[in-house]
């Protein structure tokens, strides 16, 4: 880091000049996006400011019209988010993207799952049931998560918190390079809200940068390192959460104040 | 963070156990609803094993005997096979209102393939399954390509299907004697197998081990799995990254295989071929029947395969025992409705489940 904390390394995901278009919206005006190894990065923004199509660029749910996005120093261009998740992005969904009546280790491998080896895997394509159920108990335990007693319970009997954290446990055990989260707190009471921040922090401890994009304010100040400000269509600027408060950034997300010529 | 104030200091001395999971005291009904949700073909199960017990007091010996019970295998086959194809249907959330159709058509595609065309009866049989198969991916292109609702489709390919084969057939039924004198491959699956007074068909048979062998697959497997994922919420699956569209015609192709089979199966359960088999008209509707009997949910991502075979012979259970009891065949459809009725209400019962 320099004296303005700035760090000096590599991004480990960067994009440049991002153009996306819907119809006469123009969703990413020329923006920039930098991630740099182990932080944490906020994304703010108001509703309509393109955040949202921010992220999905990043992680191939939506294809942009020009620019481009690099992940470790390459050029990459994903077209669907399976592709990025087999370059190591992983996204945890603000809807989870999980299947109510399915069991958590199923959830857990859901597209990726483990067969059994030799002739039943083979052949008879049987999945080793008992492998994903350890590797999804020692995940969860890894995480500090939970004390599990059923890891073949339905997802759907779980609570909003309990869910989040099976989601943010599959994304943090197969996403090596980054780990992306839409509004992780926003459909949770204030004590799961606070345990899943610990989560994210855990996460990060691993050694996995994060996107966090949300829209409560003690929670992103709380958590991140960087603070990116998206206002119409492209990155307002980037701010320590230690220089500024909440209301610089809410002034700066919505217009009312400038930020210092970076 | 300077400006923490502090608002969640309050929840400090709240329980912090928020995400441990534990088995609570359920209560009784807690814990059979539990039970449903894990099992569901339980129910189904439950229904056969009282209404067999219930007609072997009722009826005694004449009812509960290996031959009488065997027969109620070989009526249900035709319907039990057709229940297999609707269930992998029912499970991705659609409805296959063709499944009789098909299965008729196939039987017409196999018996004019020997008879008009001369081509080998094993062949004709090989040529009726790809057939099944190919309206059957027909039918899962149009619903996950061109995204129409699988009712619709299927009700057009009923229609379709079943003008198609009267058109094709000619309206021409082949008779008992000259498939077994020319084409007796096609009649294979209704050899008998004797056991004592029970008498099995390869029909059932195959029935039986095609249940089995897709019990496995959609609990084993990650095709399975993933047939259940996509019924369940087909926009989690895709993101979770399940190819969505793979698996939808994955199983409408087999779905339109089995309807192939179950074809094989009815010129073994009748001898002849005849376009106008009333299975092209109500074979749709006993399917459905058997599956929502079995306790596999309409909405898609829920229910075991087992429960549709359950469900099938429950059907056959009251069929046989009423008429053998004298009464009249419409307190069968009475008990049926009923049944359809309370199995739906069980279901909605069970997706209220919380830990």
């Amino acid at each position: 880091m320099d004296q303005k904390g700035n760090s000096v390394m590599e991004p480990i995901l960067s994009a440049k000049n991002l153009v996306k278009r819907y119809g006469r919206v123009t969703a990413l005006d020329h923006c920039d996006f930098e991630l740099y190894p182990g932080e944490i990065l906020g994304v703010i923004g108001d509703n309509g400011a393109g955040k949202s199509t921010l992220i999905k660029a990043l992680c191939g749910a939506v294809i942009p019209d020009e620019g481009e996005v690099f992940l470790d120093g390459k050029k990459v261009s994903f077209s669907s988010p399976i592709e990025a998740r087999s370059h190591g992005i992983e996204t945890v969904y603000q809807t989870l993207a999980m299947s109510p009546a399915l069991s958590i280790a199923d959830n857990m491998f859901m597209g990726r799952e483990i067969r059994k080896p030799g002739i039943l895997g083979q052949v008879f394509r049987q999945l080793d049931k008992k492998e994903m159920q350890r590797f999804a108990r020692e995940k969860l335990s890894e995480l500090g998560l939970m004390t599990i007693q059923n890891i073949n319970q339905a997802v759907e009997t779980l609570s909003g918190g309990q869910r989040q954290g099976v989601a943010v446990a599959r994304a943090a055990a197969f996403g090596s390079k980054v780990i992306i989260l839409d509004e992780p707190t926003a459909a949770l009471g204030v004590k799961e809200s606070r345990r899943v921040l610990e989560l994210i922090q855990d996460v990060r401890s691993r050694g996995i940068p994060i996107i966090l994009i949300s829209h409560n304010m003690p929670h992103v100040f709380e958590v991140c390192d960087r603070i990116h400000v998206h206002r119409l269509g492209r990155r307002l600027t980037v701010i320590n959460p230690k220089d500024y408060d909440m209301s610089d950034a809410v002034a700066f997300m919505t217009g009312a104040k400038e930020p210092k010529a970076a | 963070m300077s400006q923490a104030d502090n608002y969640e200091a309050a929840a400090k001395g709240a329980a912090e156990s928020v995400a441990e999971f534990h088995e609570e005291d359920r209560g009784w009904t807690g814990r059979l609803q539990h039970a449903l949700h894990v099992t569901p073909a339980l129910v189904p199960l439950i229904v056969l094993v009282f209404a067999i017990a219930l007609f072997g007091i009722l009826l005694g010996t004449k009812f509960f005997s290996p031959f009488a019970l065997t027969l109620i295998l070989q009526q249900v086959q035709i319907v039990g096979v057709l229940a297999a194809a609707q269930t992998l249907i029912i499970l991705t959330a659609g409805i296959d209102l063709s499944v009789g159709a098909v299965a008729v058509f196939c039987t017409v595609i196999m018996g004019q393939f020997t008879f008009r065309y001369g081509i080998p009866a094993p062949i004709s049989v090989g040529i009726g399954l790809a057939a099944g198969t190919a309206l059957g991916a027909i039918s899962g292109w149009l619903v996950s390509r061109v995204k129409l609702p699988p009712f619709i489709v299927t009700l057009g390919m009923w229609q379709i299907v079943l003008a198609a084969n009267y058109l094709y057939s000619a309206n021409e039924t082949i008779r008992s004697q000259d498939i077994a004198e020319q084409g007796p491959f096609l009649q294979f699956l209704g050899t008998k197998l004797q056991f004592g007074g029970a008498t099995f068909t390869l029909g059932v048979v195959l029935m039986v081990l095609l249940v089995l062998v897709l019990a496995y697959a959609l609990r084993s497997t990650s095709w399975g799995r993933h047939v259940y994922a996509v019924g369940d919420d087909p926009e989690a699956a895709e993101l979770a990254g399940v190819d969505v569209h793979k698996t939808l015609m994955s199983v409408y192709m087999v779905a339109g295989f089995i309807c192939g089979l179950a074809a094989w199966v009815m010129i073994g359960r009748f001898s002849s071929v005849s376009p106008s088999a009333s299975t092209g008209v109500v074979g749709n509707i006993q399917a459905i029947t058997a599956v929502v009997i079995g306790g596999i949910s309409l909405f898609g991502g829920r229910g075991s395969i087992l429960g549709a075979l359950f469900g099938a012979l429950i059907v056959g259970v009251f069929e046989l025992g009423l008429r053998m009891a004298g009464a009249d065949p419409q307190w069968t459809f009475m008990l049926i409705g009923m049944l359809i009725i309370g199995a739906v209400t069980v279901d909605q019962w069970i997706r209220k489940v919380t830990a």
